[in-house]
């Protein structure tokens, strides 16, 4: 309790971050929160910028290889109650995405990263299927596309100080999977919300 | 003692004025005032009033009102990095500048170290920004990179630095315990009076506008005529002032607007560069603590180093 306050605090200050909805609401329905991914601050980022009784209810996807090392991090990943993924190992058997399903039941949102890591790079990288295979199995959730701006020069990927300048975070309007709409379209549609946020 | 009550008690009465049209004009529907205008100048306003009030600490305790303008200009700075592109090379030297450059800088200010904090940011931060960006190895636009986050030090912190060092100021004519607050209140407060009547005159008797594409409401009018208006001020404050003859307050008043037009100038041409509406998602919201100072910035170490020169204790 006192720790989720501090972070989010902390976050806050470190990323000086205004946060802007842009036709869309906070809501505590069900939703997945899927956001372009520059730095390990991300996480911590988008959870702690959505109002107190929203973040109760919503989880962060992270990296397992990341977030499972050493004491602090197992335990922040604790704090923001994080469902950690382990990205080597994805089986068919036991798939992720049947997980993150399970785990979030009827109550609990997602936060993910789509691009399945940091992208090293300026823009936005391709998405990888696990938003269509998402939604495929509960095609009424909520996607909500996030815009991070700047956190890739806060936090830049091999760099372990951060440098605080100011970021911002732009909340976009829901978008759903089609009926039968195609992988890749949908994909590149889900990935063309996220870009449009930027000049927004 | 009763010279610094009448300079607070001036300040406090003209702001309750300002606060007052400002609210008044807000409600006026029938004026057909550009609400855009009523709004920034409510806004101004409202700096005003935390200035005051830093200000009025820093009668009591120099060490809170250094450590107020230090919070300050580690946010501008924070503001300037953000609108100016940096690039992955540049990341150390920026966790120097933010880290150990900026506190360092307010530290020796507040230690009253004038031999040292006149050049840490001059000659050690500058030489040290440039081999720290060499290092890096990413050689792209090297100047360029290296001279952005000089400068930002430069206005951010070292020029801001000078107004919080006025409370240690030695001069030859001081009276009373209190004369280095009042020296320093007189300081703001004539750059906050020179912004306000710069923009008057400027909307009186605007013409010859200096540089269109920079700023399109700055005329030579409104800053010769808004410096000729400080002046007086300066000179109706006079007897709050540490200089001995009643012209010294005023040229020094004059000098603190032009200085001031001339910083807002200089940001103004910034923010053209780099385009507002590019980055206004960023510092939206905070309102831009860096287009507050811009005036205080460059008017500050002009007005200490001035001061120092003529009026100063020799050697001290």
């Amino acid at each position: 309790m006192i720790t989720e306050t501090l972070l989010t605090w902390i976050a806050r200050i470190i990323s000086g971050a205004s946060v802007r909805w842009v036709d869309s609401q906070p809501d505590t329905c069900q939703r997945v929160y899927f956001a372009n991914h520059t730095s390990h601050l991300d996480v911590v980022l988008v959870w702690s910028s959505l109002p107190t009784e929203v973040r109760r209810l919503t989880r962060p996807i992270a990296a397992k290889d990341y977030w499972d090392r050493g004491y602090v991090r197992s335990h922040l990943a604790k704090v923001f109650n994080a469902m950690l993924i382990d990205r080597q190992e994805i089986k068919v058997h036991q798939s992720p995405i049947d997980m993150m399903l399970r785990e979030i039941g009827n109550t609990h949102s997602l936060i993910l990263f789509p691009e399945g890591g940091r992208n090293p790079e300026e823009g936005i990288g391709e998405f990888k299927s696990g938003l269509y295979y998402l939604s495929k199995k509960r095609p009424e959730l909520e996607l909500i596309p996030v815009y991070i701006n700047n956190m890739n020069r806060i936090l830049p990927r091999g760099e372990f100080l951060p440098v605080p300048l100011l970021s911002s975070l732009t909340f976009g309007p829901p978008i759903w999977l089609e009926a039968g709409e195609p992988k890749a379209d949908f994909l590149a549609r889900a990935r063309e919300a996220v870009v449009s946020l930027k000049d927004r | 003692m009763i010279k610094d009550w009448a300079l607070l008690g001036i300040v406090l009465l003209l702001l309750s004025g300002a606060t007052f049209v400002g609210r008044w004009l807000q409600r006026q529907t029938s004026l057909a005032l550009d609400q855009r205008s009523v709004n920034s100048f409510n806004s101004r306003v409202n700096a005003w009033w935390f200035f005051t009030v830093i200000l009025g600490l820093g009668f009591f305790q120099p060490t809170l009102t250094v450590l107020l303008f230090g919070l300050l200009s580690f946010w501008a700075l924070r503001e300037f990095i953000t609108l100016t592109p940096t690039s992955l090379g540049d990341h150390r030297a920026l966790f120097w500048v933010f880290f150990f450059f900026t506190p360092m800088q307010f530290l020796l200010v507040a230690l009253d170290y004038y031999d040292f904090y006149s050049i840490l940011i001059p000659v050690y931060a500058f030489l040290f920004i440039a081999a720290r960006v060499a290092i890096s190895g990413d050689f792209k636009r090297f100047l360029e990179r290296v001279a952005k986050i000089q400068f930002g030090l430069l206005v951010c912190v070292y020029c801001l630095s000078f107004a919080p060092a006025l409370l240690f100021l030695k001069c030859k004519h001081m009276d009373g315990s209190y004369a280095n607050a009042r020296l320093l209140f007189f300081f703001v407060t004539m750059v906050l009076i020179a912004e306000l009547l710069q923009f008057i005159f400027g909307r009186l008797f605007g013409k010859h506008v200096i540089a269109e594409t920079v700023d399109s409401t700055r005329t030579w009018e409104g800053t010769l005529g808004g410096a000729g208006a400080t002046a007086i001020v300066g000179l109706a404050l006079y007897w709050a002032t540490p200089f001995p003859e009643w012209w010294q307050a005023a040229a020094m008043s004059a000098l603190i607007a032009v200085m001031a037009s001339a910083g807002a100038m200089t940001l103004a041409a910034i923010k053209c560069d780099r385009g507002e509406v590019s980055t206004g998602t960023l510092i939206e919201g905070h309102a831009g603590v860096l287009s507050r100072l811009d005036a205080v910035c460059f008017a500050a170490p002009v007005f200490y180093h001035v001061t120092r020169y003529f009026f100063g204790l020799a050697g001290s």
